[in-house]
């Protein structure tokens, strides 16, 4: 273990296939055309002095420290703009460079500080080492002359600090807000040597449009932008590669250590997901792992309404496993089931629905999946055969049309959002359709051509619509449905859509999206080249979330736009391991790989490896288990790294079904709010503190490398172990890749996956097997996994959450930046300064009619319940809706939402609630109730750690 | 008979009186029942007989000046109308020696012409330009251009042709003209002349720039502290427009272009050509890196031919008379002629259009009637704020891009401000580095650090501060400016600089024999 700095070559790689051969320094080296001299130089070793470059961002040309000689041309030329030319000969070392280039850090140094030594940045700061590289041994200017010196520092950021007087204007950081995140927060003010770098309009960091993404500190080359906790800790000794374990987007980061401390998260350059790119979270907020409030010991109790008492690790199993034991022989073998996490890796959720399956011996296994992808699961299989996104993430850098539905990427899936956003700033064309007036819509240089400003709940009418006008107006590509999708299928899905009440003249009275908006839109999309689908929570949570998943692939493969890069269907999946959670068989009727239990030649397989006879009838889902808890007949949970307790739809509905089971087990960091109804609650550990792999968004297996041991002894996985042998199921895996190598062996898309191959190519897109050793980045290219692509009819059923005048208004809900789901990690990090409270979005229009002013607090009333929150007034949303985000369980967003959910997959209907909004002056019944639970419950937690 | 008179409204002259003497006339003239027609014409460019009013006569037009309107009285007694003799009386205007020696092929109109009447601008030789070359494909135009031996006006002296070519090669379905009229050099004003006085001739430069290489759009990027222009152009672009000379279909022939004025951000810097096309585009004036060329990838992208007015306004007669026309004219390869502007301490301030070749001597003195202060001139600071000062013993040097660089000098816009033996050559300089520091743009480090530090250096030296070692570090930092500047603001800052210390040592306190530069 080393630390790695990463070679700069100082410019990106240029594209193109051409090359060029030219002579550096008397070698000769080829490159590709357009190179420039600067990388084309450092790619054979001679690194070129720099200051204003780097390969991540494209040059700007502006320190003048990289100056060569070129045989036959004027003057001195930049070698990080001047691109490469055959026959060329370059000097870069000649007594005259050596000249400017110390010339140029004179005047660098002349209006700088003198602190090195005391520096933040002392030991891995570019200036110092260029100041070294050129020699520099003498500033004859002197220091009493204009100088920057005495700017104040900005410390508003919770995470970085901003020092001006160390800031050499090589706007490195200026071009990556631009270049990288797409913000333009940061701006360069002033002129001349009165240039300064100012964010917004003179405000300090927290009060501009800066979203803390971390890449103006990543890009700089001095201490002006540095993070506050190298500051206090000083630079890392080690770094270790490892994966994000917050959004969908799986990004690759180095995590910077001090012995088994993290002084940084530094986003990976090689990073095939993020190439060095972040976001908020997973570049800043890792400090919940370390947070006070993580539970290290293990704990039980007989009853919720006791105090906690802390036991040690044998205990605890053997009182989970007894207690298990205990309910199967009193209620059966179908009185118990577990929940996979979709936060942990694939190999702890592949074993904890071993253990179901094994262990407990029956299929009673869900995961929190059902609650988000479900139906992507269900009808991206039923249309294109397999339940994945077909996509990378690059390949939106090769779309001409992106179409967003219900999705809101730049919040919930921000390293993917500006790349999206830099792909239409170079001129792709985007269609957004969601209630809400989201940032993509409008925002610096990104403009929606058309934003399909529907109803909440009616996508399957605007999805079937975009339908109609392509088959009507004859932009269906023939060609490739007849060659790749199935015939019969296709012809009466064309009849169908073609039906008149399928028509957007038909249909704009429900959907509220004017004819002629959603057909320009549906051309644009047939017809602007390469068209592309993203697709989020706003189509898969509702009562018809499947039918527009469905409808979605219909559009693609009708529109040809499938199947190579740029094209695609590509749900966001919402958290880290959510695909991977799905691919290893966390749902009731799925073994590993998405094989149905029913199948017996499956099953037979697993039996063979796992030694035990497997039932053949899907065991429950979520929503049935809380059912089954009420009626009686479900009595024991074990719950990985899930809160089902605040993220499932209709709260008090699901608080009285865990208060009806007899052993609950909580494996997890923190006291979340299921384990508050918990009996036995076993510490988890983070993903800093175990070995494993997470899945992407786009099927990309990527490392989690253990970077610290767990504070509380244990993997995850190792715990589930210890529970499955003492269930009396004996498992004796020594490693997570161990786990691994046994998924590689059941799973025929995880054929060729290994630890070891991770190590070589950094992560891999399943299918990964004989036919694809190195992985699949794009899916369905010459034919569709099912064979034919399948068409299916998409008929528009209203859901039965219908406005009414004792609730006018519809409810959707959403996540921001920077806070994660739940919140159980990101409210424990300093991320709060930016969202401290859920708050209710309202239309001025609603809000005035009701007498709601901008930071009221008001009565949120729904059929199921009733809960309160302040209110921001805002023209993003329509008249009619309203939205919250449900970071904060004592906002109690879900305690509103309904029992609705997908006909298909029972994912809850999330999005659309009925509701009445009033001012209120006091908190909800049911969140005063919650907060005397809590303080009781905190007060259980605090006698165990007394006793 | 209505009797016609030509009072300027050339900005020049409007400073100095000519909107009150046109009134004043207007109102004798009725007074007297005199009929006559009054034309507002550009300026003559003697700037010291402004304003010069001038009367069409049987002999042609008769000029008086310098014309206040408490003259026109006497004026009229005197019978100016017929041209008669009075105190003010200079004789037929293209008889003063300072204009009938010189060669207007660029600024043939000026002075002569209603700037804004297209009839006028047809009734002398305009738009001849144009029709020749809607009969020539786009690359015989551009070789035309390549044949008269044009270069840029601007400063940077690249051959014009050459440039066209560039874009003419560079595929692409939008392509722009930009035309540069930022005129921001101190003691320049031939764009601007040209600009109020006949600014039809820039606009057929730039249709005919536009069919050669392709471009269907033009931009003029105008200097914001020129109102009249401003006026004039867009007087001129309506009229070329209404008579169907600009638009979708120019004169039948199918073809389209169509010219703006835009409004400079008042930043000198916004001149250099890149950073000119950052301003259009809406963004800070910063400069870009070349390569890629403006050519190849100017405006938002496109290829551009981004010229100076004067290099466009030449344009027309090249392609009326013939690349070898112009040709003729100049020396070396400096081919044609250049409006050069006469300002400072000089008696006679103007502008004088001479083809190259013509000594700095003869310009100063000829024409320019040597200092107005009487003193002997010491220095001459050519083409503009970055240019080299030059010392009498080189006034002999020919007008001539390559003697010019011979003596570490430049010919830049062709400004020429005059110094008597009072200037202090050391507080030139530190104003030089001053200019330097108040324009940068702060794109790069030698021009961006470099030159407030060039001002305290300058500073140290006139306080006599450790002089050697300064004068050494002074030296040092101009060649880290000249070397690795981005731009040619910091880059051609130590001309003016280093050539007053190389020059003129004793004004810096060091002897004269120690220094060799
Ligand atoms: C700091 C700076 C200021 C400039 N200002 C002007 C200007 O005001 N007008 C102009 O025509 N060229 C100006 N130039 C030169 C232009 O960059 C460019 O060379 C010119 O517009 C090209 O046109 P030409 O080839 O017709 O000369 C300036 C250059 C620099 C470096
Ligand atoms: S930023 Fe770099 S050069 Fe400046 S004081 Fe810190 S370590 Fe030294
Ligand atoms: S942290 Fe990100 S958004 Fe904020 S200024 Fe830096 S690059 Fe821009
Ligand atoms: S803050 Fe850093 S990256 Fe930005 S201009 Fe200053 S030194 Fe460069
Ligand atoms: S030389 Fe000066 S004006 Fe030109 S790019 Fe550099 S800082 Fe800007
Ligand atoms: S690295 Fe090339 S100019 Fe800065």
């Amino acid at each position: 273990m080393s630390l790695q700095r990463d070679k700069d070559y100082g410019t990106p790689a240029s594209p193109a296939e051409q090359s060029v051969t030219l002579e550096i320094d008397g070698f000769e080296v080829t490159v590709p055309e357009g190179t420039s001299v600067m990388r084309a130089a450092s790619s054979i070793g001679i690194e070129i002095p720099k200051l204003c470059a780097t390969d991540s961002l494209e040059p700007f040309g502006s320190c003048r420290l990289c100056l060569v000689q070129v045989e036959g041309a004027r003057g001195y030329p930049a070698s990080c703009t001047t691109p490469v030319a055959a026959g060329m000969k370059v000097k870069t070392q000649t007594d005259k460079l050596a000249d400017i280039r110390r010339g140029v850090m004179e005047l660098y140094i002349s209006d700088h500080p003198l602190d090195c030594l005391t520096c933040s940045a002392n030991g891995n700061c570019e200036l110092q080492d260029m100041a070294g590289t050129v020699g520099l041994r003498e500033v004859r200017y002197g220091y009493e002359g204009k100088n920057h010196l005495k700017s104040e520092k900005d410390g508003s950021n919770p995470y970085f600090s901003f020092d001006p007087s160390k800031c050499i204007v090589c706007s490195r950081c200026v071009r990556a807000c631009e270049e990288t995140q797409g913000t333009f927060a940061l701006p360069i003010d002033g002129r001349g040597f009165d240039s300064v770098i100012s964010p917004g309009q003179h405000q300090a960091f927290m009060d501009s449009e800066c979203v803390s993404c971390g890449a103006c500190v990543q890009a700089c080359p001095t201490a002006t932008l540095m993070e506050k906790s190298v500051i206090d800790k000083g630079q890392a000794d080690h770094s270790i590669i490892t994966t994000c374990a917050y959004c969908g987007v799986g990004c690759s980061f180095k995590a910077e250590m001090k012995g088994a401390e993290v002084v940084r998260m530094v986003p990976d350059k090689d990073g095939k997901a993020n190439h060095g790119h972040s976001c908020v979270k997973g570049r800043f907020a890792f400090g919940y792992a370390t947070h006070p409030d993580r539970i290290t010991s293990p704990m039980i109790r007989k009853s919720i309404h006791e105090p906690w008492q802390k036991v040690s690790w044998d205990e605890a199993i053997n009182y989970a496993a007894s207690e298990f034991k205990r309910i199967q022989a009193k209620h059966g073998r179908h009185s118990v089931g577990a929940l996979t996490s979709s936060r942990c890796t694939n190999e702890e959720a592949y074993l904890v629905q071993k253990l179901v399956r094994a262990a407990f011996g029956n299929n009673n296994v869900d995961t929190c999946a059902r609650v988000c992808h479900s139906p992507t699961g269900y009808g991206l299989k039923q249309t294109l055969g397999e339940s994945a996104g077909t996509q990378t993430f690059d390949s939106v850098m090769k779309s001409d049309v992106i179409v967003v539905i219900g999705a809101n990427p730049t919040d919930g899936h921000p390293v993917f959002g500006s790349l999206m956003k830099k792909r239409i700033r170079q001129g792709a064309k985007l269609i957004v359709v969601d209630p809400r007036e989201i940032d993509l819509v409008k925002s610096a240089h990104v403009q929606a051509d058309y934003h399909l400003k529907l109803k909440p709940g009616t996508n399957v009418a605007l999805v079937t619509a975009l339908a109609h006008v392509i088959v009507t107006e004859g932009l269906v590509r023939e060609d490739f449905v007849a060659e790749r999708c199935e015939v019969d299928s296709y012809r009466k899905w064309k009849e169908f859509v073609a039906l008149p009440h399928h028509s957007p003249e038909a249909t704009e009275a429900a959907t509220g999206v004017p004819a002629e908006t959603l057909r320009a839109a549906a051309r644009l999309y047939a017809t602007a080249g390469n068209g592309a689908i993203y697709y989020g929570l706003g189509v898969t949570e509702h009562s018809q979330g499947s039918t527009t998943v469905i409808g979605i692939a219909n559009l693609a493969m009708a529109t040809g736009n499938v199947g190579r890069e740029g094209v695609g269907v590509n749900p966001l999946r919402g958290q880290n391991n959510v695909q991977g959670s799905c691919d290893m068989g966390s749902f009731p009727h799925e073994l590993p790989g998405y094989r149905h239990v029913s199948d017996a030649l499956v099953r037979s397989e697993f039996e063979d490896a796992w030694g035990v006879t497997l039932e053949a009838e899907p065991g429950l889902r979520i929503p049935n288990m809380f059912a089954a808890a009420l009626d009686g007949s479900f009595k024991g949970l074990y719950c990985e790294g899930e809160d089902i307790a605040q993220s499932d739809p209709d709260t008090q509905h699901v608080h009285a079904a865990l208060q009806a089971m007899e052993c609950v087990v909580v494996q997890d960091l923190f006291l979340n709010e299921t384990a508050k109804f918990a009996h036995v609650f076993l510490p988890g550990a983070s993903f800093l503190e175990k070995t494993g792999t997470f899945t992407n968004a786009e099927r990309r297996i990527s490392p989690v490398r253990r970077v610290m041991p767990p504070l509380a002894g244990y993997e995850d996985w190792e715990v589930t172990q210890m529970l499955s042998n003492a269930l009396g199921y004996p498992m004796n895996y020594g490693s997570g890749p161990e786990i691994l190598d046994e998924i590689a062996r059941l799973v025929p898309t995880f054929h060729g996956v290994s630890f070891k191959k991770l190590d070589e190519l950094g992560s891999v897109q399943w299918p990964c097997n004989e036919s694809a050793p190195e992985g699949t980045p794009t899916m369905h290219i010459d034919q569709f996994v099912r064979g034919k692509g399948r068409f299916m009819l998409t008929e528009y059923v209203p859901t039965q959450e219908r406005t009414s005048s004792r609730f006018p208004l519809i409810l959707t809900t959403g996540r921001i930046l920077s806070q994660y789901n739940v919140g159980a990690q990101t409210r424990r990090t300093q991320n709060n300064a930016w969202h401290a409270e859920d708050r209710l979005e309202i239309h001025p229009h609603d809000a005035e009619q009701r007498g709601i002013k901008d930071g009221d607090w008001v009565g949120i009333k729904s059929r199921q319940g009733e809960t309160v929150l302040r209110a921001t007034v805002s023209e993003r949303m329509q008249p009619g809706v309203v939205y919250t985000t449900f970071h904060f369980p004592e906002s109690g967003a879900n305690v509103i939402t309904t029992d609705n959910s997908d006909w298909a997959t029972n994912c809850p209907e999330y999005k659309v609630t009925a509701v009445q909004v009033t001012p209120v002056s006091q908190t909800s019944e049911w969140q005063q109730q919650f907060q005397a639970f809590t303080e009781q419950q905190l007060s259980h937690l605090e006698k165990a750690s007394a006793g | 008979m209505s009797t016609k008179i030509y009072v300027p409204c050339d900005s020049s002259a409007l400073s100095l009186g000519a909107e009150s003497v046109a009134q004043a006339i207007v109102r004798e003239a009725a007074a007297r029942n005199f009929e006559i027609t009054l034309v507002r014409n550009g300026s003559r460019g003697l700037y010291w007989l402004e304003p010069l009013i001038e009367v069409e006569t049987a002999n042609g037009r008769v000029a008086y000046g310098p014309v206040q309107s408490g003259d026109v009285a006497g004026l009229f007694d005197a019978g100016f109308l017929g041209g008669q003799q009075h105190a003010l009386a200079l004789g037929p205007t293209e008889e003063i020696s300072y204009l009938k020696k010189q060669e207007r092929l660029t600024n043939a109109r000026v002075g002569i012409t209603d700037p804004v009447s297209l009839d006028d601008y047809l009734a002398h030789d305009g738009y001849k330009g144009l029709k020749n070359a809607l009969t020539m494909a786009p690359a015989a135009i551009v070789k035309e251009v390549t044949d008269s031996g044009l270069r840029g006006r601007g400063g940077a002296a690249f051959p014009t042709g050459i440039k066209w070519n560039t874009v003419l090669n560079a595929p692409a379905e939008q392509k722009y003209i930009v035309c540069n009229a930022d005129e921001g050099d101190s003691g320049t004003f031939s764009d601007r002349m040209i600009m109020e006085g006949d600014p039809f001739v820039l606009i057929e430069g730039m249709t005919i720039a536009g069919l050669a290489v392709g471009a269907t759009q033009g931009y003029i990027y105008l200097r914001v502290e020129y109102p009249h222009a401003h006026k004039n152009l867009n007087a001129a672009i309506a009229a070329a427009h209404q008579a169907g000379y600009l638009g979708s279909n120019i004169c039948g022939s199918g073809k389209a272009f169509d010219v703006e004025v835009r409004l400079g951000a008042g930043a000198y810097v916004c001149g250099e050509e890149t950073a000119l096309l950052e301003s259009i585009e809406g963004k800070r004036g910063m400069v870009r890196f070349k390569p890629p060329l403006p050519a190849i990838k100017g405006l938002f992208g496109q290829p551009t031919v981004i010229n100076n007015v004067i290099s466009l306004a030449s344009v027309p007669i090249i392609l009326d008379k013939g690349g070898a026309h112009y040709r003729d004219y100049g020396m070396g390869r400096s081919r044609g002629t250049l409006p050069i502007q006469l300002a400072g301490n000089i008696k006679r301030p103007g502008l004088v259009e001479k083809a190259f070749g013509i000594t700095l001597r003869e310009l100063l003195y000829d024409y320019g009637g040597g200092s107005a202060s009487g003193r002997p001139i010491r220095a001459v600071q050519v083409g503009g704020p970055l240019g080299a000062f030059v010392p009498e013993s080189q006034f002999d040097t020919p007008l001539d891009y390559e003697a010019f660089a011979a003596n570490w000098a430049v010919l830049g816009h062709g400004g020429v401000v005059v110094f008597d033996d009072t200037v202090d050559m050391a507080r030139m300089a530190r104003y030089a580095m001053e200019f330097c520091a108040i324009e940068s743009c702060g794109k790069c480090t030698p021009c961006r650090i470099g030159s407030t530090r060039g001002v305290e250096v300058m500073d140290k030296i006139i306080q006599n501060q450790d002089k050697a070692r300064n004068i050494q570090l002074l030296r040092d930092l101009g060649d880290t400016m000249l070397a690795g500047s981005l731009c040619a603001l910091g880059g051609m800052t130590p001309y003016p600089v280093l050539s007053a210390l190389n020059h003129f040592p004793e004004d810096f306190g060091v002897d004269k024999t120690s220094e060799a530069a």
